[in-house]
C-alpha cells in the first residue's frame, strides 16, 4: 500500500479527535477508528512503516502515540 | 392491473380537520370543512362535469361547467370554488343546468378542431368526455367566425408539443407551472377571446424558463400539451406503478404501456414521495432504455488491448467465475473485490454483498455512497444513531425555517426543490450556505433571507460559528439537551463553539461570509420555529464531509431541531438507491442493517443463514482497493453498474489502477468508460425490466416493477446469482421478493418489510418492525436512536488542498438538472438538446484577468491533471472560485480532482481543487489520449459483433 497515504489518512483521523479534551480517550478513538475502518493489510503496512522507521515516519505525535499505545488491537492477520 | 386513468376529485384535499355533512343529490356525505361541493360530490360517486380543475391544483373557477344548485339559494354556483357547509342540500342535474353546461361546451367546441379522431388525446380528453357528458349534439356558430384553428404548433420541447389550436384557456397548465413545479413559466398572454397560453414572453418552450418538468402537459384537459411518445405511439394499454430510478427523491411514477414498450411515464399522485410531481428526468429521459448501444450479450477478452468476444451467459460467467478463484488462489483469498450498485434495486444490492462476503470470503465491497454520503452514514450514526436523514419529504410542510447547505436542489432533487419553493412562498424563510449563487437565492416567487457565500471548504468553520451564536447569545434549548443528550458531551460543545476563535467575527477571514449574516441567520434558525436542515454533497465531498455533518447535528439538537414534523437533519442522496445500497450492508465495514462486521452476535446470524464463515475484519474501501491495485495486491474486480473511471476522483490513477488487474468484471448498460477497462461484460438490466425495491433519501422503501423482460435476458439479480452459482456458493432465488424475506429475517429494521405490504401501504418508510408496522416517517421522536444525542467537537481545520501561486483558483462541481450523475443514461435521451457539455463557470473578474471570454476554451490545471472546458462567465460564481459538471467522460473534470478524502471515510474531496484557468486553443494530451483509446475500444465492439 502507498504508505505515504496511509500516513497522510492517520494524521487525518487524529487531528479530528486532537480536539477532544480527554486525551487517553482520544488516543483510543484514534486506534479504534482504524481498527474499525481500515483493512487488515492497511494497519499492517502503517505498522512496518512505524517500525522500520520510528519517529520519523510522519505520524504526528498523538497518532504515533494512539498507535502505539494500542499497538495490540491494530494488529490483524495481513 | 392499475387504473389508467385515476379518479380526478377536482380540487385538493383539506386536512381533515372538522367534519360537515350534506346532501349531494340525495345522498349524505360528510366531508372535512374546506372541501369544495366538486370534491364531496366525488368522495360519494358523483362526478361533476368539469373543465378547469384537476385535484392538483387550486379551484380556478374560470370554465362554468361545474354549476350547482343549492337549496335556498340562487343562482348556480360553481362547485369546485364552493366549500361544503353543514346541512347543504345540493343538486348537481336539472334541465337548468344542462341547458347552461351545454351552452358552455357549445362555446368551447365552436372554437375547438374537430378532429377527434386522429387526436392524439383521442381516448382521453377531457374535452371530449364532457361533450359527450353534457350531451352536445350541435354547434351553432360554424367555423367561419374568427378562431384560432390556424394558429402555429410550438415543436421545440424535445418532449412535448404546444397546439394552441386545441387550447380552452382553462389556465390549468399556468397553475401547475406555479403551484406544483414552482417555474412561473407560463402566462396567459392577451384577453378574452384572444387570450393564449404563453411561455415567457411568448416564447417558444425551449427559450423560456420552462425546465420542462411536465406538470402542465400532465394538468392540461386537451391535446394541447401533449407528450410527442403519445403522439407517436398512442395510448397506453395498462399502467405499472414502479420508482424512478434517477435521484433519491424517488419519484413515484405510473409507467404507461403498450405490449412491452413504455409510451409515456406519468408521476403518480398516490406517490408518498412526491404527490404526483415529477422532473424532467424522471418524466421523460427514459429512453436510454432501449437505445441501440444497449450491449445485450455477456461479452469476454483475455486482455483491454484483445477484440471482446460475444459469449453466451454460461461461457462468460463460468470464465469470470474461473478467473476470480485462480487470482484467489495465486494472491490469496482477498485479491479481489466489488462494488455494489447503487443504482439497482436493495435485493441487488443485498445479494452482491452477499455473493462477495460469502463466496469470495472476505469484505471487499463497497458502493458509490463512499463518494458522496459516506460521511452522512458516520456522523449522523456518532451523534444521533442512526446512519439515515430524520424526516419525510411531507415535513417540509411545518417548517418555518429551512436551511439548505451545499445542496443546489433545483438542479439536484427537482421534486424536493418544488416542495421546498411552496413552503416558502407559503412564508418559511430559507437561508442557503453556499459558495455559488444557486437558483433558490433568487428564483420566482422564491429568494433566501441569508446567502452565506462561504469560500469552498469551510464549512466547518461556518457552522462553528453559527453554533457559537446560539451558544454565547443564550439561544440553546437547554431543557431539550437535559433531557435529551448526553450532557457531558454537550458541556465540552458548548465551551468548544463559544470559544472567541469560533465566532462569526474570527472566521470571517477564512469563510468570507461577515460576521452579521452569520448571526442573523443563527438567529433565525435558532429561534424561528420549527427550524430544518437540508444538505447535499457540498457538505460530505470535503476533507471535513464527516465533520460538517456532525457539526450539522450539534447544532440541531442545540436548538432542538430533531424529533418531531417540520425539523430535522436530510440529507439530500444522490442515487435513486444509494440510502438502500448503504442499508443492504455495502459498506466494508458493515453488515446489513449497519452493524459493524466485528460483531460477532450479528457475524453469527448470517453465518448460520448463509452457511460460511466470515471474516471479522473490515474489507477495502473503493479507494483502498485501487491503492491495493497499484500495489499490486488487489486483483480481481466485480463492478456492477458503476463508472467508476468517470466517477471517481483522479481518474489516471483509477485507470492505473484498473489497468494493474487480471480480471476486471463489469456488469452494466452501455459499454462505460469502466467497461473500456474490462475483460468480462455482463449486460446488465434496467428499472423498467425488474422487480424489486428502491430506497430514497427519506428511508423510504418503494417497489421497483417489471414493465418489461429484461432485454438481455437476466435481470441484475439474476446475474448475480448466476455468477455466484459459478463460484459455486449456490443462491437459489425465485423471485425478488424472496430475498427480501430474507433481508427481512436478518435486519431488525427491515423486520416487518414484504413485497405484499408494500403493495399495500404504497411504500414503507424504515424502521418497520414490530413497534412500528407501518413504518417510522420521523426518526428520533422521544429519544434518539443511540439513547442519548451525543455531541462531538468540530475542530475547523483547513484542507491541505490550498490555492498557491501555481494554483489560485478553487475549483468546486456540481450538477445540472438535465443530466444525470456520469451521464451514461442521460446522454443517451434528448436531454442532451437541454446540456450538451460539461462547462467552467467563472467569475467576469477571474475570466478577465485571464483573456478568456465567455465560449472560450479554457484549460484547467490541478496538481492531479489538466483538461479542457468550454468557459461561462457568470455571476454566480464568487471570484477566486470556478466550478463545472461531471456529466461527459470527455471532460475530464475528475482528471483535475486529486485524491484527497475525508478523514472518516474516505469520501472524495470533489468541492475542493486548487486550479490554474488559462486560455487555451485545443484539447489536453488527455483529452486527445482518452478519444484514441475510446476509438480503439469501439473498433475493438465492432470487431465483436462482425
Ligand atoms: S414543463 Fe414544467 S416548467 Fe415547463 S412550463 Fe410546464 S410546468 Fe412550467
Ligand atoms: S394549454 Fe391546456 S391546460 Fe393550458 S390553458 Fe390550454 S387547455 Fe388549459
Ligand atoms: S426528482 Fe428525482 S426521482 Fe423525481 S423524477 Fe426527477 S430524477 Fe426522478
Ligand atoms: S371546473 Fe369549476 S369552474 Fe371550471
Amino acid at each position: 500500500m502507498n504508505v505515504d497515504k496511509l500516513i497522510r489518512m492517520a494524521n487525518q483521523i487524529g487531528s479530528f479527535f486532537e480536539a477532544m479534551p480527554d486525551r487517553p480517550q482520544a488516543l483510543q478513538d484514534i486506534a479504534l477508528h482504524i481498527q474499525r475502518s481500515w483493512d487488515p493489510r492497511m494497519r499492517a503496512a502503517l505498522l512496518a512503516e512505524l517500525d522500520s522507521r520510528p519517529g520519523t515516519e510522519g505520524l504526528t505525535p498523538i497518532v504515533g502515540e494512539a498507535v502505539r499505545t494500542h499497538r495490540k488491537s491494530l494488529e490483524g492477520s495481513p | 392491473m392499475n387504473q389508467l386513468v385515476d379518479i380526478d376529485y377536482g380540487t385538493p384535499a383539506k386536512p381533515a380537520a372538522e367534519q360537515v355533512s350534506l346532501e349531494i343529490d340525495g345522498v349524505a356525505v360528510s366531508v372535512a370543512a374546506g372541501t369544495s361541493l366538486m370534491r364531496a360530490a366525488m368522495q360519494v360517486g358523483i362526478a361533476i362535469p368539469k373543465l378547469c380543475a384537476t385535484d392538483s391544483l387550486e379551484p380556478f373557477g374560470s370554465c362554468r361547467l361545474c354549476l350547482v344548485e343549492i337549496e335556498g339559494r340562487r343562482g348556480t354556483p360553481s362547485s369546485c370554488t364552493t366549500p361544503a357547509e353543514a346541512g347543504m342540500r345540493v343538486r348537481t342535474q336539472s334541465p337548468r343546468l344542462a341547458a347552461l353546461r351545454r351552452g358552455v361546451m357549445e362555446l368551447y367546441i365552436s372554437d375547438h378542431p374537430l378532429d377527434c379522431l386522429t387526436c392524439a388525446a383521442n381516448g382521453n380528453c377531457e374535452l371530449q368526455t364532457m361533450a359527450g357528458v353534457v350531451g352536445l349534439r350541435e354547434v351553432r356558430y360554424g367555423d367561419a367566425g374568427a378562431n384560432h384553428l390556424d394558429a402555429a404548433k410550438d415543436e421545440s420541447n424535445p418532449y412535448f408539443t404546444y397546439d394552441p389550436a386545441k387550447c380552452i384557456v382553462c389556465n390549468r397548465c399556468v397553475r401547475a407551472c406555479e403551484e406544483i413545479q414552482g417555474s412561473f413559466a407560463l402566462t396567459i398572454d392577451g384577453r378574452g377571446f384572444a387570450s393564449r397560453v404563453s411561455p415567457g414572453q411568448m416564447q417558444p418552450f425551449m427559450q423560456s424558463e420552462c425546465v420542462s418538468c411536465g406538470a402542465c402537459v400532465q394538468a392540461c384537459p386537451t391535446a394541447t400539451l401533449m407528450e410527442k411518445s403519445v403522439i407517436e405511439k398512442g395510448q397506453a394499454e395498462r399502467a405499472v406503478i414502479t420508482t424512478c430510478a434517477y435521484c433519491g427523491v424517488g419519484c413515484s411514477f405510473k409507467a404507461e404501456v403498450k405490449g412491452n414498450e413504455v409510451v409515456r411515464m406519468l408521476p403518480y399522485k398516490g406517490g408518498q414521495a412526491n404527490e404526483g410531481h415529477s422532473c424532467v428526468k424522471g418524466r421523460f429521459a427514459w429512453g436510454y432504455a432501449t437505445h441501440a448501444d444497449r450491449i445485450l450479450s455477456p461479452m469476454i477478452r483475455q486482455t483491454i488491448s484483445d477484440p471482446w468476444r460475444e459469449v453466451g451467459w454460461d461461457e462468460a460467467l463460468a470464465y469470470a467465475a474461473g478467473e476470480f478463484r485462480r487470482i484467489q488462489a495465486e494472491y490469496g483469498r482477498n485479491s479481489i473485490g466489488g462494488v455494489v450498485s447503487s443504482r439497482c434495486t436493495n435485493e441487488e444490492a443485498y445479494l452482491v454483498q452477499k455473493m462477495i462476503r460469502a463466496a469470495f470470503g472476505n469484505n471487499n465491497v463497497d458502493t458509490c455512497a463512499r463518494v458522496c454520503h459516506s460521511p452522512t452514514g458516520y456522523g449522523l450514526k456518532q451523534t444521533l444513531g442512526e446512519a439515515a436523514g430524520t424526516q419525510a419529504f411531507k415535513s417540509i410542510e411545518k417548517s418555518d425555517v429551512i436551511m439548505v447547505i451545499g445542496a443546489n436542489p433545483t438542479d439536484g432533487h427537482p421534486v424536493f426543490a418544488s416542495r421546498l419553493k411552496r413552503r416558502v412562498r407559503q412564508g418559511a424563510k430559507l437561508i442557503v450556505i453556499d459558495p455559488r449563487r444557486i437558483d433558490l437565492v433568487a428564483g420566482p416567487h422564491v429568494y433566501a433571507q441569508h446567502h452565506l457565500k462561504l469560500r469552498p471548504g469551510t464549512n466547518v468553520a461556518v457552522m462553528n460559528a453559527l453554533a457559537h451564536v446560539v451558544v454565547t447569545e443564550g439561544r440553546l434549548a437547554e431543557q431539550f439537551v437535559q433531557a435529551r443528550c448526553d450532557t457531558d458531551s454537550f458541556e465540552q460543545w458548548r465551551q468548544f463553539v463559544a470559544r472567541p476563535e469560533n465566532s462569526p467575527e474570527a472566521t470571517a477571514a477564512v469563510t468570507g461570509v461577515p460576521a452579521e449574516e452569520v448571526r442573523a441567520a443563527a438567529r433565525l434558525y435558532a429561534t424561528g420555529g420549527n427550524g430544518a436542515i437540508y444538505y447535499g454533497l457540498g457538505v460530505t465531498e470535503h476533507s471535513q464531509g464527516s465533520t460538517t455533518v456532525i457539526a450539522i447535528a450539534n447544532l440541531a439538537m442545540a436548538t432542538a431541531n430533531v424529533g418531531r414534523e417540520g425539523v430535522g437533519v436530510n440529507p439530500l442522496r444522490g442515487q435513486n438507491n444509494v440510502q438502500g445500497s448503504c442499508d443492504m450492508g455495502s459498506f466494508p465495514h458493515e453488515l446489513p442493517g449497519y452493524r459493524h462486521i466485528s460483531d460477532g452476535a450479528t457475524r453469527a446470524l448470517f453465518e448460520q443463514r448463509w452457511g460460511v464463515t466470515l471474516q471479522a475484519e473490515p474489507g477495502l474501501r473503493i479507494p483502498n482497493m485501487l491503492d491495493a491495485a497499484v500495489d499490486g495486491s488487489f486483483k480481481g474486480f466485480y463492478c456492477q453498474g458503476e463508472d467508476i473511471v468517470q466517477s471517481d476522483p483522479n481518474t489516471q490513477h483509477v485507470v492505473a489502477a484498473l489497468e494493474a488487474m487480471q480480471c476486471v468484471v463489469v456488469q452494466d448498460l452501455f459499454l462505460t468508460e469502466t467497461a473500456n477497462y474490462a475483460h468480462v461484460f455482463l449486460p446488465g438490466s434496467s428499472f423498467l425490466e425488474k422487480d424489486g425495491t428502491f430506497t430514497n433519501a427519506e428511508r423510504r422503501i418503494a417497489p421497483v416493477r417489471k414493465v418489461m423482460p429484461p432485454k438481455a435476458g437476466k435481470a441484475d439479480w439474476e446475474v448475480t446469482m448466476a455468477l455466484s452459482n459459478a463460484l459455486g456458493y449456490p443462491m437459489r432465488y425465485r423471485h425478488p421478493a424472496e430475498i427480501m424475506a430474507e433481508i427481512a429475517a436478518l435486519t431488525p429494521s427491515f423486520a416487518g418489510v414484504t413485497h405484499e405490504r408494500l403493495d399495500t401501504l404504497g411504500s414503507i418508510q424504515w424502521p418497520c418492525n414490530a413497534q412500528a408496522p407501518d413504518g417510522t416517517p420521523t426518526m428520533h421522536v422521544d429519544g434518539f436512536v443511540r439513547g442519548k444525542g451525543r455531541f462531538l467537537i468540530t475542530q475547523y481545520l483547513p484542507t491541505d488542498e490550498k490555492v498557491t501561486r501555481r494554483f489560485p483558483l478553487l475549483l468546486t462541481t456540481g450538477r445540472i438538472l438535465s443530466q444525470y450523475n456520469v451521464g451514461t443514461q442521460t446522454r443517451r435521451t434528448e436531454n442532451l438538446r437541454f446540456h450538451d457539455q460539461d462547462l467552467l463557470e467563472i467569475h467576469p473578474h477571474d475570466a478577465e484577468a485571464r483573456g478568456i471570454a465567455d465560449g472560450d476554451c479554457a484549460g484547467i490545471e490541478s496538481r492531479a491533471g489538466s483538461t479542457v472546458l468550454r468557459a461561462q462567465v457568470t455571476e454566480r460564481m464568487q471570484p477566486g472560485v470556478v466550478y463545472t459538471t461531471f456529466h461527459f467522460p470527455e471532460s475530464g473534470a475528475n482528471v483535475i480532482t486529486t485524491d484527497n478524502s475525508d478523514w472518516a471515510t474516505n469520501c472524495p474531496e470533489y468541492k475542493v481543487t486548487a486550479v490554474e484557468v488559462s486560455r487555451v486553443a485545443q484539447p489536453s494530451t488527455w483529452q486527445k489520449a482518452r478519444q484514441r483509446f475510446t476509438d480503439q475500444q469501439l473498433a475493438l465492439l465492432v470487431r465483436a459483433r462482425s
